[in-house]
């Protein structure tokens, strides 16, 4: 079993330092979701009550479109260089190696993007309290978000225009997602306990981050064969 | 070791073979040839285990072979039309991720050694973009000298090779079935490798 985890630590390795030297495409969704949050107060009226009542909606549908945007490239490269086939042929549980994959996917994207929330909330007057609750929504949310995902990302890899795809098949199945991270954001903001949703936002990942990697493994199968 | 039986390929619905069946000892090498569309690649790609036979049953040392087998995933070496290479990583990173997926061990002087033949001595730290696609493709050879499999899968290792890239093949080839490994080749040009064991041919098509 030693050798399943070096060759998870070596992917992991070997996906961030391939990822780092690429930098400028993982700055691409994070400047995505700002433009689309600044478009929001330039094109509605700036008014204080009318931003405060749509601010967590819009974080919350800019931050999935965002999302989405970076989930194309996921299995992108290793399918066009071949090193998806030799991920599959490896002696070591596949299902292990695409939970790997996912979480390096969500770190590069969707940790920032977590790490980024509280600044750009602030063009919509945000009270600080709810803040911490949105950044620990999000926190929640996004690795969930980036196992959904996966297992579309992997089902699509095999197509050469996979992005519409991508977009049919996740976002409808990030639904609750949205669902309850606006909530527990509206709830914060009107100063009540937003522990509801936030429980279920962590429900919502210790289900995905079970069951997402064999789902991913076996769309593997499907995409290289 | 290595058996198929009966074995019928597939691509898109259409059977490209059947009936195949091909028994592979120790030392054994066993050639593909067919013009283009015969299936060689098909085939290739059924018995590293990236598809699935349309029919027949593949056995490594007397047992099935199951989807993700860590035994035949260990003891297998495919090395198809991509290489597998990371353009925005080194040589050595490549190759030591690569070796580290499929279990094997991985040591840097034994990876110079290997490297200097190739003509890569020096290229360790150089990223694989840089690398012209004959260079590539060594990095590969590399990375199947190195394995440590006892199955080497390879279709058309003789791509994008110079005569001595060739050269080097076969000899590596004829080390690999002298030492008991088994060898299942698809290639238009011939090997030239004169190795000690037996010899099968397996005509697709036509």
């Amino acid at each position: 079993m030693s050798g399943a985890w070096t060759a998870a630590a070596a992917l992991a390795r070997r996906d961030l330092r391939a990822a780092l030297r690429r930098w400028g495409e993982l700055a691409l969704p994070l400047c995505f979701f700002v433009i689309v949050l600044t478009l929001f107060p330039l094109g509605l009226a700036p008014e204080r009550d009318t931003l405060a009542a749509i601010g967590p909606g819009v974080l919350w549908v800019a931050a999935l479109l965002a999302s989405l945007l970076a989930l194309e490239t996921l299995f992108r490269g290793d399918m066009d260089d071949g090193s998806m086939e030799q991920l599959v042929l490896s002696p070591q549980p596949l299902a292990l190696l695409a939970l790997v994959k996912a979480l390096i996917h969500w770190l590069l994207s969707g940790l920032p993007l977590v790490l980024l929330t509280p600044l750009v909330a602030q063009a919509f007057y945000l009270p600080t309290d709810a803040l911490w609750v949105l950044a620990l929504a999000l926190l929640l949310a996004t690795p969930t978000l980036s196992l959904i995902g996966a297992v579309a990302a992997a089902l699509t890899a095999s197509l050469r225009r996979g992005a519409g795809v991508l977009g049919i098949l996740v976002l409808p199945l990030a639904v609750p997602l949205l669902v309850f991270g606006a909530r527990a954001t509206d709830l914060a903001i009107q100063g009540q306990s937003a522990a509801g949703p936030l429980y279920l936002l962590a429900a919502l990942f210790a289900l995905a981050v079970t069951l997402a990697p064999l789902a991913i493994a076996a769309a593997l199968r499907i995409s290289v064969d | 070791m290595l058996e198929l039986k009966d074995v019928a390929v597939a691509r898109s619905e259409r059977i490209l073979f059947d009936g195949l069946s091909l028994s592979l000892g120790p030392g054994d090498l066993a050639t593909v040839v067919g013009p283009n569309g015969a299936g060689k690649t098909s085939l290739l790609r059924v018995v590293a285990g990236l598809s699935r036979a349309h029919a027949g049953q593949l056995h490594w040392r007397g047992r099935a072979i199951d989807e993700g087998d860590p035994v035949y995933g260990r003891e297998r070496l495919y090395l198809g039309h991509q290489p597998g290479l990371k353009a925005d990583l080194s040589v050595t990173e490549n190759l030591r991720f690569l070796l580290q997926l499929q279990g094997a061990g991985f040591d840097a002087s034994t990876l110079a050694a290997c490297l200097a033949p190739l003509g890569l001595a020096g290229a360790e730290q150089r990223p694989v973009r840089a690398l012209s696609a004959g260079q590539r493709r060594r990095v590969a050879l590399a990375r199947m000298r190195l394995s440590g499999c006892l199955l080497w899968l390879l279709d058309e290792p003789l791509t994008n090779l110079d005569i001595d890239g060739q050269a080097l093949v076969a000899g590596w080839l004829d080390e690999h079935l002298a030492a008991g490994g088994l060898a299942m080749v698809a290639s238009h040009a011939p090997l030239g490798a004169r190795h000690a064991g037996r010899r099968l041919q397996v005509e697709l098509g036509g």
